[in-house]
């Protein structure tokens, strides 16, 4: 079974405690459908299991098939600079339906970001390594779509649909120490 | 013989022999397998261009290319669509690898892997590397609904790379 090659670190997107007894990685792409349809399911578990449950979101855009996707990571990895990266985040997956670079503009006038500097960023390719970096390292875990989830470090193989159930049956089995 | 052939159970192992094939690549271009000797070859067995499945399976291995190329290794797509089929499906994902059409005789080189369901009349879902010396070093096979990504043929390649390594 595929699991997580590269662990979780400083270096990653983390929302929760870091001594959480549950850490949830998303291999994800902000023009993936399937990744849309999962973040409000993601969002809602990280709500009912709150103080329980880190999340790690990292990139993963096919971009061949999502031209948009790599820009809007641009943007969130740009928003993350300046401490934002979930609201960018958030404001990525509600309005997918408009990625471009009128909802980029949007975004950065609403975490009070300068457009100017995220287009700076973006002609200097300022997030191009590590946006790559991601994918490489959930390439080498196995991440055979997006979303692909691995909650500690076990590729969750029933996907966004299992996602509840694995974090159920992962937190059973922490409790009782296994 | 005749028209018998021997059809293996199931996907072909480390340590066979790759049987040799010449498929086409595109309308007017053929790829012959015992050519590609001196590089590591990475066949990826699938069942039909355009469903769901495969399309995922192929953009993840298509995203995976310079980590493959990094092992000096060719990757190629094998189902058995015809080429106009396959021809369409690379434009419009983008794939930086080709696609094989195993169309005539009917996925015959699917069978000689051990890599084809003769109740759909498709090939399965099956990964093979092959060594620069022609010989199968890994394979796997998945359940046709699940996609198997690139992990386990990184390490298959990794695996390669170790022992054509000379000891220290």
């Amino acid at each position: 079974m595929s699991h997580l090659r590269i662990p979780v670190s400083d270096q990653d997107h983390s929302f929760g405690p870091a001594d959480a007894p549950l850490t949830l990685v998303e291999y994800g792409d902000y023009q993936c459908p399937y990744c849309g349809q999962a973040f409000p399911i993601v969002k809602q578990l990280l709500q009912q299991y709150d103080g329980k449950i880190r999340f790690v979101f990292r990139n993963f855009p096919l971009q061949e098939i999502h031209p948009e996707a790599v820009d809007a990571a641009f943007v969130a990895e740009f928003a993350a600079e300046h401490g934002e990266f979930w609201q960018a985040h958030d404001l990525l997956y509600e309005n997918q339906i408009d990625l471009g670079p009128d909802l980029y503009q949007r975004i950065c006038e609403a975490l009070g970001l300068s457009a100017a500097d995220l287009g700076k960023a973006a002609a200097e390719n300022r997030y191009t390594a590590r946006i790559r970096a991601d994918e490489e390292g959930g390439i080498r875990s196995g991440v055979n779509g997006t979303p692909t989830f691995f909650l500690n470090g076990v590729i969750v193989e029933a996907g966004t649909a299992g996602l509840a159930d694995a974090i159920r049956s992962t937190l059973a089995g922490e409790r009782s120490g296994s | 013989m005749g028209y018998v052939e021997h059809h293996p159970k199931g996907v072909l192992g480390a340590g066979t022999e790759a049987p040799d094939f010449t498929l086409h690549r595109s309308p007017d271009d053929t790829v012959t397998l015992s050519g590609l000797r001196g590089q590591p070859v990475v066949l990826v067995f699938y069942p039909a261009d355009w469903s769901a499945v495969c399309g995922d399976e192929l953009n993840v291995f298509n995203e995976a290319v310079p980590l493959l190329a990094a092992h000096g290794a060719e990757l190629f797509g094998i189902s058995v669509d015809g080429v106009w089929s396959h021809r369409a499906f690379v434009a419009d994902r983008g794939f930086a690898f080709a696609l094989l059409s195993d169309f005539e005789p009917k996925g015959v080189v699917s069978r000689r892997y051990g890599a084809y369901d003769f109740h759909t009349g498709t090939s399965t879902r099956a990964l093979f590397v092959i060594d620069s010396a022609g010989v199968i070093s890994w394979s796997h096979l998945s359940p046709i609904d699940v996609n198997p990504g690139v992990d386990g043929v990184l390490d298959a390649l990794d695996a390669l790379t170790t022992s054509a390594t000379p000891s220290r």
